[in-house]
């Protein structure tokens, strides 16, 4: 007679401190592997979409700021550039260099966290406080130009809140120069320490065509392997007038698509976002920061979708107007919503502990995945 | 690279009858309407055909239109008989890096659209969404329910225009 055997289910979250934020996995197990996942999300469900609604277009802008809260700049970006095709209005020169600035400080920060606490997850606590130092500087910079450090409200329809400080562009040369080496630190410490290797190297491999037919998108989209990035492939704003490369996961530890690769692609986009901040700050032309816009702003009718590579993925608005002030529909594509579905399939036939490492490679945001 | 009128015409040459229409003169994106019971075997064909493969959903998005009759109620508030809700394809192809919009309108009392799961698995959590937030079901779905609203939230579907809170869920107090 055969031994009867049945799969445990096992809740991790919703308060788990490696789950970053609140998020519950239901684990299928046999034994300690992983027979299926599943996420239930809704916890910081802020009713963005409805609140939305209810508010004209300006209004709507410190509302994208709390979505993904790491990435806050690069929200308003998102929805400035949405709302501007709409209206079908040009910005200043001067914003779109600061705005491209802005951006990818953004993007820097946004991925220090990530790998910081991607570390942290899987035991190395050090590179965390390195990570944490560097992106205190990038906040003190955005502080001076706009007074808030997380939630900035910085980016308006036709331009900016405010312009930069007499000092940014000298403190933002001097913060190039004292990153550059910390990357290299960050490396030795990290990327290339043979514990780290151990826990993320072949596990959570992601195949290209699956990775694809899931719609994931930045970071672990190009782990997988393929060089696609809005910046590169769809270009808005300046980002055509840049030189800078799409780092990709090539297997260096193991198979292409691991956790290790999407960790990887993380620090070199670090590197590359410093070369196109080095190009555009000495670019910056003088002028205006804010374009010549009506006082109440009333899109014509009709739909728009647009989309922009947030520092996870790709960042969409798909916004519908009747012609009033209020906007009709907003619906966003946050990219860690979507990434965030692929887990399941990544999990399959790992270790519990792994399931850690595996989600802590995806880097999401609860409050963009519940908006 | 294909244009909208040229995929509009090649899906007219396969399908006839439902492919309904096409909007062009909007200001940023041409828009084609698709029968709601066709979709599935439309994307099938967007996605698997040589010369169009749309192999990536960007985003799926459920509306309400708003376009039935409004009535109030006895207490003030407005309701929604009859009109429409719609929900929006945005599809892109990566080999190709063309885009096209796709729309399917379905009754308000009874909204029911096939799914598109099968096609981009990408679709699951969007239709899922689409559910929670409209009311909207998507057929042979394989897990419809809800995923940002709390399971047993029983007031109706937040995103219609007629929405109205509960006065209370599970004993707490909602309106603030």
């Amino acid at each position: 007679m055969a031994l009867k055997t049945e799969t445990m289910i096992l809740n991790m979250g919703p308060q788990h401190p490696s789950t970053h934020g609140v998020l519950r996995l239901e684990l299928e197990l046999e034994g300690e592997l992983i027979k299926n996942v599943k996420p239930h999300i809704g916890y910081l469900h802020r009713c963005f979409e409805k609140h939305a609604e209810a508010m004209t277009y300006p209004q709507v802008i410190p509302y994208t700021d709390r979505m993904d809260y790491l990435a806050s700049m690069y929200n308003n970006f998102g929805y400035v550039l949405a709302v501007e095709k709409l209206l079908g209005i040009q910005v200043p020169e001067r914003v779109e260099y600061i705005r491209v600035i802005m951006g990818e400080l953004q993007r820097i920060a946004s991925h220090l966290v990530a790998i910081g606490t991607y570390g942290l997850d899987i035991g190395a606590f050090t590179p965390f406080l390195y990570c944490f130092r560097d992106r205190e500087k990038i906040l003190s910079l955005f502080e001076m130009t706009c007074g808030a450090r997380l939630l900035y409200n910085y980016m308006w329809i036709g331009g900016l809140s405010h312009d930069i400080h007499p000092d940014f562009v000298r403190l933002t040369k001097e913060f190039i120069k004292s990153f550059r080496p910390t990357i290299d630190e960050l490396n030795y410490l990290l990327s290339y320490n043979k514990i780290f290797i151990e826990r993320t190297a072949n596990i959570g491999v992601l195949p290209l065509d699956t990775a694809i037919n899931y719609g994931v998108t930045g970071p672990v989209l190009r782990g997988s392997g393929l060089a696609f990035d809005l910046r590169k492939n769809e270009p808005y704003s300046i980002y055509d007038r840049f030189d800078f490369d799409i780092p990709v996961g090539k297997g260096l530890m193991g198979t292409v698509g691991d956790c290790w690769d999407r960790y990887y692609v993380r620090v070199q986009e670090m590197e590359q976002s410093l070369r196109i901040i080095e190009q555009a700050i000495d670019q910056i032309p003088e002028g205006d920061v804010q374009a010549a816009i009506p006082k109440r702003i009333k899109p014509p009718k009709g739909t728009v979708y647009f989309r922009v590579e947030n520092p996870r993925g790709e960042l969409g608005y798909f916004i519908i107007s009747d012609g009033s002030p209020n906007p009709f529909r907003v619906k966003v594509r946050a990219p860690s919503f979507v990434n965030l579905e692929v887990l399941g399939e990544l999990c399959k036939g790992h270790l519990v502990a792994d399931v850690v490492a595996i989600l802590g490679s995806i880097d999401i945001v609860l409050g963009e995945v519940d908006r | 690279m294909k244009s909208a009128e040229e995929i509009f015409e090649i899906l007219k040459n396969e399908f006839g009858e439902a492919i309904i229409s096409i909007e062009k003169d909007l200001p940023t994106e041409p828009i084609i309407s698709i029968n709601p019971f066709e979709i599935k075997k439309v994307c099938m064909f967007l996605r698997d055909n040589e010369e169009l493969k749309f192999d990536s959903l960007m985003v799926l998005s459920g509306v309400d239109d708003a376009n039935g009759e409004k009535i109030k109620d006895e207490d003030g508030t407005e309701i929604i008989k009859g009109g429409t809700l719609s929900v929006y394809y945005h599809l892109y192809s990566i080999p190709f890096k063309h885009k096209v919009t796709l729309k399917v309108s379905t009754p308000r009392e009874n909204p029911q659209v096939e799914s598109v799961e099968s096609v981009w698995k990408c679709a699951d959590w969007h239709e899922r969404e689409a559910y929670d937030m409209f009311g909207i079901i998507f057929l042979n779905h394989p897990d419809l329910r809800r995923i940002l609203m709390p399971y047993d939230w029983e007031a109706g579907y937040p995103l219609r225009k007629d929405y109205k809170n509960p006065e209370f869920y599970q004993g707490m107090k909602v309106p603030y």
